[in-house]
């Protein structure tokens, strides 16, 4: 497609080659003991070189990252078919607009003490919306926590999330988790958990199983730049790409880690640069142009389950919103930054501006969406604020497979406890068994 | 003697609970021929059984009964990986050198009948190893993956026990990787210094996992077989001293033994004593010549530590009223400190005596010129035997 023009395609059969250097003055005759000697077992060539070369990591240019519009929405090449409808380009738009709207009234909610903790996706709509839609519904997806839109458009709804933020009897997870640690069996949305990068090694060995089954599907992960540095990020690099994994590695990089900024975080030319430190194939995107996110992710699903490797995708964008709802971020970053990307590179204003330089999109049609989300997000809020919390047995249930007699005896002790002060422990707000039972 | 087993095909996810129909006598899946010999062999013998000097074991000129085959720990081990890849076409064996058969044999010919697609070596990562482990089991594979020494599976502990303990639980049940068994030797090998002696069963006694030690050949086959087919992620420690040594007469073919579930290696009147895996040679030998001083001992394997069965250890205290529990790691925070408060609770008043822990000292396990010093042995475990009874 477009982005193999660019980028003068991507490598097919990676070569196992060690290159040794830069030097143009290779040995000519290997002495007899450097002689191959087939019962070795060799990974690779090794070439010899008779001036010694220090590689000079300053002198490899940054790669570039890949964009289709500029920051007004313009397209860079208006005659190029980047293969989105325009129907699908809106029907996209809303999803970034769902995200926003949920960001804003969660957080509220989270300010007013009606649900515990919350995320924004605030500036990384692009990355989320625009990388979900090049995806199957077939393919996994292991994230970290600022995923949102690609939750939303994988299926999982807007009232499931308000669910899983109250911790209610309706929620997937039972009400164990922090709010935003989603997850959908149904939808192969793997649950959420906190830890950073710990999901990198698993999306492996998803895809290693994917692989496996030869149905053509592959897995994606996401994580943060900060989040690149864990030990497990090399792990499942290393694995990926050793095991031939059809997985896409996709790096949010944002600027942030909580209040660490990227130079704290990495020397190198982003995790982009280690792709090649593995054998393994990457591509750098610009994370706030949604069209190019949506190539960039196409192009790398298609090569990881055609070639069965694995790929990284690093898109570069900002974190507007704090950390978290226990984060300022004003205590470490300037106001000016945050306002000009507020103002210069906003992914949902390209995509509105690209929309209505095609004349499918307005601010009548603008306003009637921020309508219909507001009321959408208030009811779902609502709705399971009211909703009772999951009965006492998911307290013991789901440890192991089945209640070993420890937890037999606990919930015993635990229910006879509970019985004598239902009031202290506000039990009329967790769901008898048999309204649960009908809730499923 | 009732080992216990239960018919492979019965129970996909056996249960420890004590009330389980399922536990019954080795009727269906074990030949006939073995019935016989359970019942004729001397019971030291079978539950033991290990080729060490002084130890009992079946005569070395015998040929082994019928429907058994004499081999040893590791190649016990092998045969159940053998027909759990047989009867499972999502299981793989995974691991540092598991190809050519692993640094212990372990995994010898699994390659050559299952192809380089189940069998693989993974790069040299502790936590990669267990995570992808992890992630197969997440969409419903199997993965039996060695960590070559216990000492190194330190850098798995976030994936164990941030990630797959709580697969299942996290997800509401939506995920789990019940899939998963982590195989790894452990304990004293007689020079393995600090890096390839540990014992750290007791910080992986978590809620989510099942711990699992084996303590000879024939227990090492049905246990692990158990573990593999379990709906939960299992850790299976494999006492390494024993991979050579212990040998036994093995039943052949498909058989599992409950996870969960203590047994009784030999009865008495006067104390418990507990051990798991390597420990009991120890055990049995201190057990033995208690017996000469005319005491007599009720040895129990605890085999499964996490969910453990607190009722056969609950009945054989109440029963002598004494308590010896021993172990290789340290004593301070060991495994036989939840051991001792629980029975405590349970006993109080049937002890007659203090419960002890003979156990490692609070040193890092194992200095290598001090080993034998160090462990507890069989003459510790009979000085506190003497005590215990006469307190």
């Amino acid at each position: 497609g477009t982005m193999r023009r660019l980028l003068g395609g991507l490598p097919r059969r990676l070569p196992r080659r060690f290159r040794a250097g830069f030097s143009t003055r290779v040995h000519e005759e290997s002495p007899p003991i450097l002689e191959r000697d087939p019962t070795l077992k060799r990974t690779g060539d090794v070439r010899y070189s008779d001036e010694l070369i220090t590689l000079d990591p300053t002198q490899i240019p940054d790669v570039p990252a890949y964009r289709v519009m500029d920051e007004s929405g313009n397209l860079l090449h208006p005659q190029r078919n980047y293969g989105l409808s325009t129907d699908k380009l809106v029907e996209m738009y809303e999803i970034m607009g769902e995200v926003m709207v949920v960001d804003h009234v969660f957080m509220q909610a989270q300010r007013h003490g009606r649900i515990s903790f919350y995320m924004q996706n605030t500036g990384e709509e692009a990355i989320q919306v625009g990388s979900a839609a090049a995806l199957e519904d077939k393919d996994h997806v292991f994230a970290q926590y600022r995923e949102l839109g690609v939750y939303l458009s994988r299926g999982f709804d807007m009232q499931q999330v308000a669910h899983q933020c109250f911790s209610n009897v309706h929620d997937f997870g039972k009400g164990r988790q922090m709010p935003i640690h989603l997850g959908a069996s149904h939808l192969n949305l793997h649950t959420i958990s906190s830890p950073l990068a710990t999901q990198l090694p698993q999306a492996v060995g998803a895809s290693y199983v994917l692989k496996r089954r030869g149905e053509g599907a592959c897995v994606i992960c996401y994580f943060g730049e900060g989040a690149a540095s864990e030990g497990d990020f090399h792990a499942a690099l290393n694995f990926a790409s050793t095991m031939d994994c059809p997985v896409i590695f996709f790096c949010r990089n944002n600027g942030f880690a909580i209040s660490t900024p990227t130079h704290e975080q990495y020397r190198g030319d982003g995790i982009l640069s280690r792709a090649h430190g593995y054998g393994m194939a990457g591509i750098r995107v610009d994370g706030n142009d949604m069209i190019a996110v949506y190539e960039a992710t196409k192009e790398a699903r298609e090569y990881a389950v055609s070639e069965n490797r694995p790929i990284i995708i690093e898109a570069m964008t900002y974190r507007r919103g704090h950390h978290s709802s226990s984060d300022d971020a004003s205590a470490y970053r300037c106001d000016k930054e945050l306002k000009w990307w507020q103002t210069n590179n906003d992914p949902v204003a390209r995509v509105r501006m690209h929309l209505e330089s095609l004349g499918a999109w307005d601010s009548d049609k603008e306003a009637e969406l921020r309508q219909l989300h507001k009321k959408k997000v208030m009811k779902c809020l609502n709705a399971a604020e009211k909703a009772q919390k999951p009965p006492m047995s998911d307290l013991f249930n789901d440890v192991y497979a089945e209640m070993p007699p420890r937890l037999i005896r606990q919930k015993a002790r635990l229910d006879e406890h509970l019985a004598k002060y239902p009031d202290d422990y506000k039990l009329g707000k967790f769901a008898s068994e048999d309204v649960y039972k009908s809730s499923k | 003697k009732n080992l216990g087993c239960v018919e492979p095909r019965d129970c996909l996810s056996p249960t420890p609970a004590e009330d389980n129909p399922m536990f019954r006598n080795l009727a269906k899946g074990v030949t006939a021929c073995w019935r016989e010999t359970v019942s004729a062999s001397k019971p030291d013998s079978l539950r033991l059984g290990m080729g060490l000097r002084g130890m009992a074991t079946a005569s070395a000129g015998s040929s082994s009964p019928a429907g058994t085959k004499r081999m040893n720990l590791f190649t016990a081990i092998n045969e159940a990986m053998v027909i759990a890849m047989e009867s499972d076409p999502k299981a793989v064996v995974m691991g540092e050198d598991v190809k050519f058969g692993g640094v212990f044999r372990c995994t010898l010919g699994l390659v050559d009948k299952f192809g380089n697609e189940r069998v693989f070596n993974t790069p040299l990562s502790e936590q990669g190893i267990v995570g992808f482990a992890t992630g197969m089991c997440s969409i419903g594979h199997t993965a039996i993956a060695e960590i070559q020494f216990a000492d190194y599976i330190h850098p798995a502990f976030d994936q164990i026990i941030n990630e797959s303990s709580k697969y299942r639980y996290r997800s509401g049940s939506q995920f789990d990787c019940g899939g998963l068994t982590i195989r790894t030797p452990y304990g004293v090998v007689g020079h393995g210094g600090f890096y390839h002696s540990q014992s750290p069963e007791a910080v992986y006694c978590q809620p989510g996992v099942k711990v699992v030690i084996p303590r000879s050949p024939t227990q090492a086959k049905g246990l692990l077989l158990s573990c593999i087919r379990d709906k939960n992620p299992c850790i299976f420690f494999e006492p390494k001293i024993l991979y050579r040594s212990a040998v036994e007469d093995v039943p052949e073919g498909d058989y599992m033994l409950p996870l969960g579930k203590a047994e009784v290696l030999r009865e008495g009147t006067d104390v418990t004593i507990v051990g798991w895996g390597a420990q009991l040679k120890h055990l049995e030998a201190a057990c033995d010549m208690a017996q000469q001083e005319g005491i007599e001992c009720e040895l129990i394997d605890l085999q499964t530590l996490y969910p453990y069965d607190i009722d056969t250890l609950e009945t054989s205290v109440k029963k002598t009223g004494r308590m010896i529990i021993s172990h290789e790691a340290a004593v301070t925070g060991g495994w036989g400190a939840e051991l001792s408060a629980k029975v405590q609770e349970r006993c109080f008043e049937y002890l007659e005596a203090p419960i002890k822990r003979i156990c490692g000292l609070d040193i890092p396990p194992s200095p290598l010129v001090f080993e034998k010093i160090h462990i507890p042995d069989a003459l510790k475990n009979l000085k506190a035997i003497r005590e215990t009874v006469t307190f």
